[in-house]
């Protein structure tokens, strides 16, 4: 906030905040909007339309740098041609089939593109005809936002279409946690791709993330559809390593793209090293056969998870600094599933209500089964190692004092859970015990060294040799991911960070205060990944001749007597594109932004599908798909009931967080000075709509959705307004979501407004849909 | 930064007009100590927040007792707290700012904590999550030892590490051995179990993080999940 306050003072910035309740935040903008929640893509789509109507996207970065000129085959058909949905969908596996998702090409085999963006099938003008029915005045009778304050939005964003003018966008939860999830985030990127906003200082797409190493667990990726550095995790269809490479390693036929995933078998070949180490040889598949396969038809993302242990599939459960039965979606079912298991492990600071489930209310512990151990672990200065914030800065903490009592560092304890499961399989023999007793773990007897686990997150040779002419011995650091090898000669446990602790030391430790591009870059503070980059795509802050859009405030530019560039870390040491260079967006193979998402399980293009709970009884805009027909619903047990359109519950609810806590509230109820600033749940509602129900602030109120039911204090306020949405009073009420009743002790900080939310998800993400639902209020 | 202005102001018209506001160190020794470690945040920086605060309307009596308040509680945490103590750096362990904190530790104890000055991220401002790790540290509702709840039991019972992961360890291999899946229903090798999920987490570290999939990769786990997915 300090920043965004700088930017308003010294450069006229305008802050504009668009959220379902007046914030601190709102409280400093130039402009708020109250929208409806759920309806983010009825107002970016309305954006999408007013820029390119009014031509004010940035003409020379679209036609160069974005997907717009390329033209799509005509068997593609758009939701506008199809009812609300697009070309290839399966109503009866709701599923879609893609082969008409793709561009016209050439007899090279790269799409044809019309650079003067007139071709009706050009990603440009199909854009344009898919938005041309949310128009400002459907987009104010979906939003609840009045015409004139939308159009006044629209206008000031898309003056940032200049080359001298640049936005910058901020979101969190309030995006991700929706059926349209994914595609909220595409709208908004598609809008800063139109603007030439990417790759530009103080442009981008942000995600403000909400755990401290956040970014740095999704990098090492603790989920079931990656490993480490954004390599995807093998399906029993990837039946050895050739046909995983095959699979995964894009190819393309464009000449001008770096496509940088054509070094995904020398990170893949890397990571297997650094797992099986010395086992790992070229004619056993450097171990692939020891990495578990997953079913190329399940999910077993987080929903699914707790839909299998409701099932009772799950035996066993790590719940490890995480507290589920708070924290997920229709979190009555979560407890519930916590009863079926066998045995469960949770680490923590503190007890919590995952940890105690089994004496929380509704639970009869003579009745539950499950074996339960907490092992208490060591705060964050109570231990070293590194975290990377929402800008991919890794940074390192250092250890200030021992844990109190018995309390071990979360490295300690793996550790030894390592090596006594490994004991035992030495012992005893077992079942397929290779890929343990294979495993390359020498990170310390008792004590862990992190240096060491850096180390090897880095990437060292395991022999010797010579990559771009340099000679490198066995045992030595690799400088970075360049160096990295498909023949087994490097180990490395996490591409991206590779360069983060070469031979040189600890690169995330650095603390160095010059700012050399007077843009707040600050190269030599900590590290950050790829590269130490710290603008992404930056090579699309240039022109074709590597002269910077704007001269003002060059993240890069080529300087052609030296023949290099200066300033930021390049995306690729190569000339500009004019002067036989490279496309901007390394990352994709066909060097491009992209518009046309044919990578989405949704639609290539971000569609308007009302929230599942919705006070609506069909969508405004498409009529026959009320909500996203692809999300992920549960719906198979009596546990998982919604109110799609149900006069029970009358009532659109939202959840939120408050700056004094943090998550499901484990790291901050524990803290008096914390909880004395908030000490318990409330509901915010509007004045219209207490005086109707007859409540009034501080009175206790029963908040009711079909799923679960909690009490709360009712704050009465300005701050949430009743809206009008196609004609009709639609009332808001929004809850944290920091409590549970496990703690404060006494229960006076209410539970988890998690026990009101649907466990329904993104198609392409499965998060659950816990920024929308439907609930009803009475005074206690 | 807004955040810590809009608790501050709550704070100080919550002081300003209490009727015993000239004791209230006495009695509300937890909000003295709230102040302490609030103001003392930001070190040398608390100038800059003082200025900021002046641009807010606020009686000038409020600000001025403020004010003296504010000076004494610096000098005495300077003096007695910090004195002689290890100085070393963190990064606050909350919200993904990734906020720099100095973290003072005197006789194997932190003593005190505050916004780190020369960290271009926050130049030495902290939110009230940040300043309160000091008492995150010194924190009297830890769980100190490890604890079992044996099944059908009401209530939790303090075991040794030995025990828990000797015990742990057991049940992993039991789980693992009787529910391995070596290939699918279509002959194809898989080497996986369905019968063990793990969750967390995004407050460990990045070497924390990478050891702990490692680990549940090698069991053959594949429900691996954290709050990235929620
Ligand atoms: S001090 Fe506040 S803003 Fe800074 S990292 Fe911590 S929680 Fe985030």
């Amino acid at each position: 906030m300090k920043w965004i306050m700088k930017a308003k003072k010294e450069r006229g910035a305008k802050l504009i905040v668009i959220d379902p309740k007046f914030s601190r935040t709102a409280a400093k903008a130039d402009i708020y909007a109250q929208i409806r929640p759920g309806t983010d893509i009825a107002f970016l789509g309305g954006l999408i339309k007013y820029i390119i109507d009014n031509e004010l996207y940035f003409k020379d970065y679209v036609v160069n740098y974005t997907d717009a000129p390329f033209i799509v085959v005509p068997e593609f058909k758009l939701p506008d041609d199809l009812d609300g949905v697009f070309s290839g969908f399966d109503p009866k596996t709701k599923k879609y089939d893609k082969s008409t998702w793709k561009f016209e090409l050439d007899e090279n085999g790269v799409p044809k593109k019309d650079p003067t963006l007139k071709h009706p099938r050009c990603v440009l003008r199909l854009l344009q005809r898919h938005f041309a029915r949310y128009t400002p005045e459907k987009v104010s009778e979906i939003t609840g936002i009045p015409k004139d304050k939308i159009l006044e939005i629209y206008e000031i964003i898309a003056s940032t279409g200049k080359p001298n003018r640049v936005m910058t966008e901020c979101y969190a939860m309030g995006w991700t946690q929706h059926t349209t999830g994914v595609q909220n985030i595409r709208a908004m990127a598609i809008i800063q791709l139109l603007l030439g906003n990417i790759g530009m200082a103080g442009g981008g797409v942000n995600a403000l993330r909400g755990e401290s190493n956040v970014q740095g667990s999704t990098d090492h990726c603790i989920l079931f559809h990656i490993l480490p550095g954004y390599l995807p995790t093998p399906k029993a269809t990837d039946v050895d390593l050739k046909t995983y490479i095959k699979n995964y390693t894009p190819i393309t036929k464009e000449p001008k793209s770096l496509n940088w995933w054509k070094h995904r078998p020398k990170y893949i070949v890397s990571l297997l090293k650094a797992f099986y180490g010395n086992y790992a040889k070229p004619e056993n598949e450097f171990c692939y056969q020891y990495l578990p396969k997953r079913d190329e038809n399940k999910s077993y993302a987080w929903l699914n998870l707790f839909d299998a242990m409701y099932n009772g599939e799950i035996k066993g459960f790590f719940a490890w600094g995480q507290n589920p039965a708070c924290s997920t979606a229709n979190a009555n079912k979560v407890r519930e599933a916590l009863a079926k298991l066998d045995w469960m492990v949770t680490v923590n600071l503190w007890d919590n209500e995952t940890a105690s489930f089994w004496k929380g209310p509704g639970m009869d512990p003579k009745k539950i089964k499950t074996e339960v151990f907490f092992l208490p672990c060591a705060a964050s200065v109570e231990k070293e190692g590194s975290i990377t914030n929402s800008g991919r800065l890794a940074q390192w903490r250092y250890k200030a004092v021992e844990p109190p009592g018995e309390c071990k560092p979360d490295a300690e304890i793996m550790n030894e859970l390592y090596k006594r499961i490994k004991a035992l399989y030495e012992k005893e023999g077992g079942v397929f015990p290779e890929p343990i007793l294979h495993l390359n773990w020498n990170y310390g007897d008792e004590k862990v060294d992190t240096t060491i686990i850096a180390k090897e997150i880095n990437g060292y040779f395991t022999a010797d040799k010579v990559v771009k002419g340099k000679k490198f011995s066995k045992g030595q650091q690799v400088p970075n991911f360049v160096y990295l090898q498909d023949d087994g000669s490097t180990a490395c446990g996490n591409w991206l960070y590779s360069g983060s602790y070469p031979e040189e030391g600890n690169m995330m430790a650095r603390r160095g205060k010059e700012d050399p591009t007077g843009l707040g870059l600050y190269p030599k503070w900590a590290w950050c990944w790829p590269l130490n980059r710290r603008i992404l795509y930056n090579r699309a802050s240039v022109d074709l001749y590597g002269k910077p859009w704007d001269p003002e405030r060059p993240v890069i530019k080529w300087d052609a007597s030296k023949k290099k560039w200066v300033g930021d870390v390049p995306d690729g040491p190569q000339p500009p594109l004019a002067l036989g260079g490279v496309l901007p967006f390394i990352m994709k193979p066909l060097g491009v932004g992209v518009i046309f998402g044919k990578g989405r399980a949704d639609g290539p293009f971000p569609t308007y599908y009302e929230p599942v709970e919705s006070p609506l009884s069909k969508n405004p805009l498409y009529p026959k798909y009320k909500f996203n027909p692809l999300a992920k619903i549960f719906k198979a047990k009596p546990v998982d009931k919604l109110a799609i359109h149900d006069p029970r519950y009358p009532i659109v609810g939202t959840t939120y967080r408050v700056t004094e806590h943090w998550q499901t509230g484990v790291m901050t109820r524990h803290m008096d000075w914390l909880l004395e600033l908030e000490p318990q749940i409330f509901v915010e509602m509007s004045k219209e709509f207490a005086q109707e129900k007859g409540i009034k602030s501080g009175d206790k109120v029963i908040v009711k959705s079909p799923r679960g039911e909690l009490w709360a204090i009712a704050i009465v306020t300005e701050r949430i307004k009743p809206l009008k949405v196609l004609g009709k009073t639609v009332h808001v009420v929004g809850l944290p979501w920091h409590f549970g009743w496990q703690w404060p002790k006494d229960g006076s900080g209410g539970d988890s407004a998690n026990l009101l939310t649907p466990d329904v998800g993104d198609p392409n993400t499965t998060i659950p849909e816990t920024k929308v639902f439907m609930v009803n209020i009475e005074k206690a | 930064m807004i955040n810590l202005e809009i608790l501050i102001i709550y704070k100080i018209f919550k002081l300003a007009f209490c009727s015993e506001f000239f004791k209230f160190i006495k009695r509300d020794y937890k909000l003295a100590k709230y102040y302490k470690n609030t103001f003392k945040n930001g070190g040398e920086k608390m100038k800059l927040t003082r200025r900021d605060f002046l641009k807010l309307s606020i009686s000038s009596l409020v600000l001025s007792s403020f004010s003296l308040d504010l000076s004494s509680v610096k000098a005495y945490a300077k003096e007695l707290r910090i004195k002689n103590a290890k100085e070393i750096t963190t990064v606050c362990p909350y919200c993904s700012v990734g906020c720099s904190i100095i973290v003072y530790a005197k006789g194997g104890k932190v003593v005190a904590t505050e916004g780190d000055p020369d960290s271009p991220i926050n130049e030495g401002s902290l939110c009230p999550k940040g300043s309160s790790l000091y008492q995150l540290v010194n924190n009297p509702y830890r769980v100190l030892k490890p604890l079992y709840r044996a099944p059908y039991s009401d209530t939790w019972k303090e075991v040794s590490w030995d025990w828990a992961l000797d015990r742990i360890a057991k049940l992993v291999k039991e789980t693992r051995d009787k529910y391995f899946i070596h290939k699918d229903e279509k002959g194809r090798v898989v080497n996986r179990i369905e019968a063990i999920a793990h969750v967390g987490s995004a407050a460990l570290d990045n070497e924390e993080c990478y050891i702990l999939q490692k680990l549940m990769r090698a069991l053959g786990i594949v429900y691996i999940e954290h709050q990235a997915r929620i």
